[in-house]
């Protein structure tokens, strides 16, 4: 597979979250602020594209009876370091990710792609890969983070787009959105809008 | 004192569902929910685990990575508890592990009964969650283990209900796009819909 694919085909052809059902959890539970989803997204981005990077280094050494444990060993250690990069840095995100970005190691995109790409190609194909499916994770979160923010308070990265009722505004805050149900209809959505323009997508039953 | 841990239970099993208020474990959630007896089965599998797991991570918690938890072996001002996610897991691991084992030996029926879901359950976030929040939360050992139940209650509520909605959709008419994985999301969603009427319900 060329590169352009390896990193492009995660986006839209086969996205971890609407497609290969990866990853969901932390995707719905931070995506109140855009800010954080941003934080998140790279956070993800830069753990799957390392520990892919490693896996694929050290992959014909691993003897595959405990090769989920020296994966998880890497993952882990991987989001430990992430996890006290932000804490220094972004305290105040850090804060509200709350338990999500410890929750990394058991996101099944890291593992899932560890296990199911890394595992037989190259480390710098790996690291594409990861780089690519942590894209198309980036995605979904975006476009849900931007949708929830702008609705439920109104604003975007906490700056005012639309002036809300209680700052003597037009706009009445959908307070829905900023509630965790909300979450699971705009996926529901993105993937009925993703499937009705790449109908080889729809499940059969 | 039972008031308090009665309260604690409801918490963990209605009012913060880990499924639908804290979208944990939502790919398994989403994937195993087809057929109710087998949703019934990780249900099952993810009580015992979750059971097991809090308690035991509360105990490593509290006498190894906490902050002047080594104290009492005189070593004053230590505080590991950046190593709290990889021995988190490692706990998990291992014990989902010993637990197949003695399964396989001493309950073999349900060992067979529950297959493939036991290894699974390592990589399901609402077993680590679990684990964080209770660290989180700073629950004692006896809330842990009520707390350590009561979620894995709540969780395997929510997936035997979602899977008892999916039997039925399939004699719903849905919109092509939708079929499959879109319209679990929006199910699931009005789930938790119904979940948030506990929130702030207290004993």
């Amino acid at each position: 597979m060329s590169i352009k694919k390896t990193l492009f085909d995660p986006l839209f052809n086969n996205n971890p979250i609407a497609l290969q059902i990866l990853g969901i959890c932390s995707a719905l539970a931070v995506t109140t602020k855009l800010e954080t989803v941003l934080v998140m997204s790279a956070a993800v981005i830069a753990v799957t594209t390392c520990s892919n990077f490693f896996v694929s280094i050290i992959r014909n050494q691993i003897p595959s009876s405990i090769r989920i444990i020296v994966q998880m060993t890497i993952i882990a250690s991987l989001v430990i370091l992430t996890d006290q990069i932000l804490k220094t840095f972004f305290y105040e995100v850090s804060k509200g990710l709350s338990v999500y970005v410890g929750l990394i190691i058991t996101n099944c995109i890291v593992m899932g792609r560890a296990e199911g790409y890394a595992m037989k190609n190259g480390p710098i194909m790996s690291a594409i890969d990861g780089f690519g499916n942590g894209l198309g994770y980036s995605l979904v979160l975006i476009f849900v983070g931007v949708f929830r923010e702008l609705f439920g308070s109104g604003t975007l990265l906490g700056m005012t787009i639309f002036e809300t009722v209680n700052n003597g505004g037009w706009y009445v805050p959908n307070g829905m959105a900023l509630l965790s149900p909300s979450a699971f209809f705009l996926i529901g959505f993105f993937i009925w809008g993703l499937r009705t323009f790449k109908k080889e997508q729809i499940e059969q039953e | 004192m039972l008031e308090h841990y009665l309260s604690l239970f409801i918490k963990a099993v209605f009012v913060e569902n880990l499924a639908l208020s804290f979208f944990l474990g939502m790919c398994t959630f989403l994937a195993v929910s087809k057929k109710v007896k087998t949703s019934l089965g990780l249900g099952v599998a993810v009580i015992v685990v979750q059971t097991i797991t809090i308690p035991v991570n509360n105990l490593i918690y509290n006498y190894l990575l906490k902050k002047n938890a080594l104290s009492y072996l005189g070593y004053e001002g230590i505080d590991l508890s950046f190593l709290g996610l990889i021995c988190y897991i490692g706990v998990i691991a291992a014990m989902v592990q010993i637990l197949e084992m003695v399964l396989d030996k001493f309950f073999p029926s349900l060992y067979n009964a529950l297959g493939i879901f036991l290894p699974l359950i390592t990589v399901n976030c609402a077993i680590l969650g679990g684990s964080l929040f209770m660290v989180e939360r700073e629950y004692n050992f006896a809330e842990s283990v009520v707390f350590g139940f009561g979620s894995g209650l709540g969780w395997a509520l929510a997936i035997a209900a979602l899977a008892g909605i999916r039997e039925k959709m399939k004699y719903s008419d849905v919109p092509e796009g939708l079929r499959g994985l879109g319209i679990t999301f929006i199910t699931v969603g009005l789930m938790a819909l119904g979940f948030l009427a506990f929130s702030g319900i207290q004993l």
